[in-house]
């Protein structure tokens, strides 16, 4: 094969320190980030790409678009509170809905390991599509693959989505200023804890649920009552605490929260403790942060507490004047600490 | 959340702040023996509490910060086996061994699990019977007991395909080790809540009379340590020195009898090499000759190997309370919890780590790092 013959590396494999793919590459915390920084924008360097937002936001014909990719691999497949079909199609109109944009198609991708049952790939369709219904989006393109058995988890989707931006609002980390209040829409963690209790076998005295839902409804309420709403974030992954650091260095102001007034439900902190775990870092599938001027905060948090998804919806901080990027927690107690991103996933500790 | 909010109450902690504050009239250096401490008091800024006379310093009470490097090469080579499933708690599977750590190995198609329990790892050993199994069984007295009684099932039940790979330590000749050396800082001790759940408190009274040391039996929560706090200082300031138990609601005098007796069964005492340290005598437990045929290093030929730590890395100092994680050369820089030297910058329990995450912009702020 002479195309390999010639081929040489333009410039050198720029993640030396590891020469494997380690699962903390895709934990959502540092190694992710410098993955994404040193190897991935480099590579397709363009101005929609360096916005870094959960989608890119463009113009095109005569419409404001958002347009966003998201790949779905969980184990296992159903869990308290959704499954891999719920969770591709939440994922990708929560990603459309941060941006701002009001989700309209979603393609899907299928990769199926060879035996999966067709009962559990029937299962898994009909959720998609009860998922597409409930958001209020098609699927209207797609594909199918299979796989050798061994070489998948059952399933992995990929979904991509499309969004209509019908406003003139700049949501984006670029409009956050000194004195915005920070509204989060609910509880905490349940995700992070529902994976981890299924995968491990833990048993708790009463199941924690996902909180894995659609966004679109709440963010249409915001916008279409005219909020002045200057960014959204969806919680995945990282959680809360990695979530606020990303916006806290993409602004280069200070966040400050306090500790006190994030809702965490006993359940999921008492597995925390169990674990040793903090449910800053837990992942979420239902949960955002937004970002509203000082004088919107009623307005929105009205809004968003007659929609079922964010009806737990409280104020957890501000953004103030100094810079730095740091994002500071008041503790229970009455002190202050610094909320760092993690490296990679939270690790149970030995005792 | 009951048993956990009452104990981060901050008028309570402001309570205690301020008798700490009354009390004191000297300078006093106080170490905490266990990691989990050391991360509660950097997590909630305990030590901001705290009149400047008290300096805190931090134990060696973290496993993953003191099971040498060459048991973590030893796990490595073991883990990259075909036949073996290699069982450990999370915290040990970014620990650095000299090339690799164990999430390396499993990056590399080793078969390396999480576990939460060594009796999972005896559940997996029945069910892949072609398979050894092998739990990596660090821990101080508190890990001691789930791990005797994993060995102790096991032979029980006949189950030959498991084995653990053993690196306990005990906390009493540690803290002897500390207070016997030219260099100690150390006038007071906050013993490990959770040790002495197990252990009990009665190995602690020779040491605190012979060292002339108060020390106070403390928990974990915020509250738990400025009581505990204030309680070591109240005996220095008199000039006492007896052991006290301030975590009354899990600590009996005589501890867990019932895991004791496994432990004893299990494990018998021996010397000890501690990362960072060096070798402390009778300070670690190893299988007892009637169940060598679960330890892994002689199952998988591993005992004679040796390996040397980092020049850099002065871990030993830190978990002696000799040093501050940020006093490093390497902190920051060459160690980061992407890229640790030593295992105290990788753990939950470690002093490094604690002061990466929770004070390393305070710390670059000041010029300190």
């Amino acid at each position: 094969m002479s195309i390999v013959k010639d081929f040489t590396l333009a410039c050198p494999l720029p993640i030396s320190d590891y020469p494997t793919v380690t699962l903390a590459h895709g934990g959502g915390g540092k190694l992710m980030h410098q993955l994404i920084e040193k190897m991935i924008l480099p590579a397709f360097k363009n101005d929609l790409l360096e916005a870094r937002h959960d989608g890119a936001v463009f113009q095109l014909g005569g419409a404001r678009l958002a347009f966003t990719t998201d790949s779905y691999v969980v184990n296992p497949l159903f869990f308290p509170g959704g499954d891999i079909g719920s969770l591709a199609i939440n994922g990708t109109v929560n990603d459309l809905s941060m941006c701002g944009a009001r989700p309209v198609y979603l393609s899907c991708g299928l990769i199926l390991e060879e035996g999966l049952p067709m009962e559990t790939l029937w299962a898994v369709v009909q959720s998609l599509k009860q998922a597409a219904e409930t958001a209020g989006v098609q699927l209207v393109t797609g594909d199918t693959k299979v796989v050798d058995r061994g070489k998948g988890d059952g399933v992995f989707i990929n979904t991509a989505g499309v969004g209509l931006i019908e406003h003139e609002l700049t949501i984006a980390p670029s409009s956050v200023h000194p004195g915005d209040v920070i509204l989060l829409s609910g509880d905490i963690g349940r995700h992070g804890i529902a994976i981890m209790a299924m995968r491990q076998g833990l048993e708790f005295e009463s199941q924690i649920e996902s909180d894995c839902a659609p966004l679109n409804g709440a963010v249409q309420a915001l916008l279409s009552a005219k909020v002045e709403v200057h960014c959204l974030r969806d919680l995945t992954r990282g959680g809360l605490g990695t979530t606020l650091i990303e916006i806290a260095e993409a602004t280069g102001f200070q966040i400050t929260i306090d500790e006190t007034r994030i809702p965490v439900r006993d359940d999921v902190s008492g597995a925390c403790e169990v674990l040793g775990f903090d449910p800053l870092y837990l992942a979420n599938e239902g949960r955002m942060i937004v970002f509203v001027p000082g004088n919107e905060v009623n307005r929105a948090l009205d809004l968003l507490r007659t929609n079922k998804h964010t009806a737990g919806a409280v104020e957890i901080g501000r953004v103030s004047e100094q810079h730095g990027g740091l994002v500071k927690m008041k503790n229970r107690i009455g002190t202050t600490r610094i909320i760092d991103m993690l490296s990679g996933e939270q690790l149970p500790r030995i005792c | 959340m009951k048993y956990s909010s009452e104990y981060r109450d901050a008028g309570a902690a402001q309570g205690y702040a301020q008798e700490i504050r009354r009390i004191t009239t000297k300078p006093w250096t106080i170490m905490e023996i266990c990691g989990g401490q050391t991360h509660a008091i950097v997590k909630f800024g305990l030590d901001e509490l705290l009149p400047k006379e008290i300096e805190l310093v931090h134990g060696p009470g973290c496993p993953v910060c003191v099971t040498p490097l060459e048991l973590i090469d030893k796990a490595v080579q073991i883990a990259q086996r075909k036949d073996v499933i290699f069982c450990s708690f999370g915290d040990m599977l970014r620990v650095p061994g000299s090339e690799v750590d164990l999430f390396g190995i499993k990056a590399r198609g080793g078969d390396v699990r999480i576990l939460y329990s060594p009796l999972d790892a005896l559940k997996i050993a029945k069910e892949n019977p072609t398979k050894q199994v092998v739990f990596f069984a660090v821990g101080f007295e508190t890990t001691a007991p789930a791990h005797a009684m994993a060995v102790y099932q096991a032979r029980q039940q006949g189950i030959k395909n498991f084995s653990v790979l053993v690196s306990h330590v005990l906390v009493p000749p540690a803290m002897e080790a500390i207070l016997g050396s030219d260099s100690n800082r150390v006038q007071g001790f906050l013993a490990a809540g959770h040790v002495c759940a197990i252990m009990g408190y009665d190995e602690y009274i020779p040491i605190a009379a012979r060292y002339k040391v108060p020390i106070v039996v403390t928990g974990f929560e915020p509250l738990d340590i400025l009581q505990g706090i204030a309680m070591c200082v109240a005996q220095l300031e008199e000039g006492r020195y007896v052991v006290e138990n301030q975590y009354t609601r899990a600590v009996p005098e005589g501890g867990n009898r019932a895991a004791q007796h496994y432990v004893k069964e299990v494990f018998c005492v021996v010397n000890r090499k501690w990362r960072g340290i060096g070798e402390i005598g009778a300070s670690g437990l190893s299988l007892r000759p009637e169940y060598a045929e679960f330890d892994a290093e002689l199952r998988f030929d591993v005992s004679g190997y040796t390996a040397e730590e980092s020049p850099l890395c002065i871990s030993g100092l830190i978990m002696q309370g000799q040093k501050k994680p940020h006093e490093c050369s390497a902190f920051g820089k060459q160690c980061t919890p992407e890229k640790p030297l030593g295992a105290p910058m990788v753990s939950n329990e470690g002093a490094c780590a604690a002061y990466y995450r929770y004070r390393r912009a305070e710390l670059a702020a000041a010029g300190k790092v």
